[in-house]
C-alpha cells in the first residue's frame, strides 16, 4: 500500500526506438526498442559487459546513443553503482540535501528510512556504511524524488536476502501507483508482469 | 523558501569553506602563511628589500594557494554521481557551476585577504602597500578562482588531473598577477581596473565553459 498519493498526476511514458549503442569503437547493441506505459516494468538481462548499464544511462538521457531515440514523458529516477551521497556527511544530512532538493514531504522521507532500515543509521557517515547499506541509501533518495519513471541499474547488488524481497515490493508498489520501472540486472527480479529484455539478442 | 539551487550553495559552502569538522581544508591558507614566513628566511633581514618585493611575494603565494583546492572543486562529485543526478532534476551544469564558483570564491578569496594581514606583518609591508596589495586580491581572486574551476572541470575526468591542473593554472593565472602585482609599483587604479576586468570577464566565461567540459566528461 501506498502511504502518500504519488505527486506526478500526468500520464509517465518512456518508449526506446531502435537504439544502438557505441563506446569506444565497439557497437555493444543495436535495435534495442521497446514501449512502457504507466504500471509496466522492464526486466533488462544480460551478461556482464553487455551494455546494460549504457542502456540505463541512454534511457536517462544522460548518454547520446549510436542510433535511435529515446522518448521520456515524466522525471527520471537513477539508482547505479553511485550512491551520490556525500561520504564524509552523516547519512541523515546527506539523504536531507537531496530530500530537501526533491521536495520530499518529511512523514514519506521518514517512512522511506524506516522500511530500508536506515533510521537506526542516521548517524553514522555515509563512508563508514556497507555496499548494502549505501545501496539502501540510494533507493531511499529515489523514493523521495517522487518521479514516475524509476531506472535501476543493478538494484540488487550488495543486498541482503530480506532487503532484495524489499526492494521487489517497492518496485511492485511503484508500477501499482502508475510509475514505470526499467531493471537493469544479472539477477532474477521477481515482479508480477515484468516484461523482459535480452540484449544478448541485440549484439551485432 | 530556498529553491534547489540554494541548496547546491549551501552545501558547496559546508563542503568547501575552510574550518569545521566536515568543512574545506585549510592547506590553502596555510600554504600563503608559510610562503609568507618563508620569504624573509630566505632573503635575509633587509627590511627595505622585503618591503619592496613583499606585495610581489604575497601575490605568488595566492596564486600557488589557488591551485590547492582544485582536486577537491569538481572530480569528487562527478565520480559520485551527483552532476548526473542533478541532471537528471533538470538542474543545469552551467547553473551548479556558477553556484559552484561562488562557493569556491568565498573559500578561497576572503580567507586569503584576512590571512594577507598577518602575512603583511611578516614582510613589513606598509600600510598603503597593503592597501593596494587587498584591493588587487579582491579584484584578481575571483579571476583565480574562475580559472581554477574551469581547470578543475576539463580535468575532472583525467586519471592525473590534480597534478595536471597545477600546470595549467599557472600561464593562464600570468594576466591577472601581471595587472595584479603591477598595480603595487605603479601604484595606480589601472593596474586593478585591469585585474578586475580579467576577472570579470573569466567569472562571465566560467559557469559555461565548466558546464560543457562536464557534459563531455559524461560521455566519454
Amino acid at each position: 500500500m501506498q502511504a502518500s498519493p504519488p505527486a506526478w498526476t500526468d500520464n509517465a511514458a518512456l518508449a526506446a526506438v531502435d537504439i544502438a549503442c557505441r563506446r569506444g569503437d565497439r557497437l555493444l547493441f543495436r535495435g534495442v526498442g521497446f514501449a512502457l506505459n504507466p504500471g509496466e516494468a522492464l526486466h533488462l538481462a544480460g551478461p556482464n559487459g553487455i551494455g546494460k548499464s549504457s542502456l540505463i544511462r541512454i534511457l536517462a538521457g544522460l548518454l547520446r546513443p549510436f542510433a535511435g531515440s529515446v522518448e521520456r514523458t515524466g522525471a527520471a529516477a537513477l539508482l547505479d553503482e553511485r550512491p551520490a551521497l556525500d561520504p564524509q556527511w552523516p547519512l541523515g544530512k546527506a539523504l536531507a540535501f537531496w530530500a530537501g532538493l526533491d521536495g520530499a514531504s518529511a512523514p514519506a522521507h521518514e517512512e522511506a528510512l524506516a522500511r530500508l532500515g536506515l533510521a537506526r543509521l542516521l548517524d553514522v557517515p555515509v563512508r563508514y556504511l556497507s555496499t548494502g547499506q549505501k545501496k539502501r541509501a540510494a533507493l531511499a533518495r529515489v523514493i523521495g524524488q517522487q518521479a514516475p519513471l524509476w531506472l535501476l541499474d543493478e538494484p540488487l547488488n550488495g543486498l541482503d536476502r530480506d532487503a532484495v524481497a524489499l526492494v521487489e515490493v517497492l518496485v511492485a508498489e511503484h508500477c501499482m501507483a502508475g510509475g514505470i520501472a526499467v531493471i537493469a540486472s544479472h539477477q532474477p527480479f521477481a515482479l508480477a508482469g515484468l516484461v523482459r529484455c535480452e540484449l544478448e539478442r541485440h549484439v551485432p | 523558501m530556498i529553491g534547489p539551487l540554494g541548496r547546491i550553495f549551501l552545501r558547496d559552502c559546508a563542503l568547501l569553506v575552510p574550518g569545521g569538522r566536515r568543512g574545506g581544508s585549510l592547506l590553502p591558507l596555510l600554504f600563503f602563511l608559510a610562503v609568507a614566513m618563508l620569504y624573509p628566511f630566505a632573503v635575509g633581514p633587509d627590511a627595505p628589500l622585503l618591503a619592496r618585493t613583499g606585495g610581489g611575494v604575497v601575490w605568488v603565494a595566492a596564486l600557488l594557494a589557488a591551485i590547492l583546492p582544485l582536486d577537491r572543486l569538481v572530480a569528487p562529485d562527478l565520480e559520485r554521481g551527483l552532476f548526473d543526478q542533478w541532471a537528471l532534476r533538470g538542474i543545469a551544469e552551467e547553473a551548479v557551476m556558477a553556484v559552484r564558483l561562488a562557493a569556491h570564491w568565498l573559500s578561497f578569496g576572503p580567507p586569503l585577504m584576512l590571512a594577507t594581514l598577518p602575512a603583511a606583518a611578516l614582510l613589513g609591508i606598509d600600510g598603503p602597500t597593503l592597501r593596494t596589495v587587498e584591493l588587487g586580491l579582491l579584484a584578481g581572486t575571483p579571476g583565480l578562482a574562475a580559472i581554477g574551476m574551469l581547470i578543475a572541470a576539463l580535468t575532472a575526468s583525467l586519471r592525473s588531473g590534480a597534478a595536471l591542473a597545477g600546470l595549467l593554472l599557472i600561464p593562464l593565472a600570468v594576466p591577472i598577477l601581471i595587472f595584479g602585482a603591477g598595480s603595487l609599483t605603479t601604484g595606480g587604479e589601472s593596474g586593478l581596473a585591469l585585474t578586475a576586468a580579467i576577472s570579470l570577464l573569466l567569472l562571465a566565461i566560467t559557469p559555461f565553459a565548466a558546464g560543457a567540459a562536464i557534459r563531455a566528461a559524461r560521455e566519454g
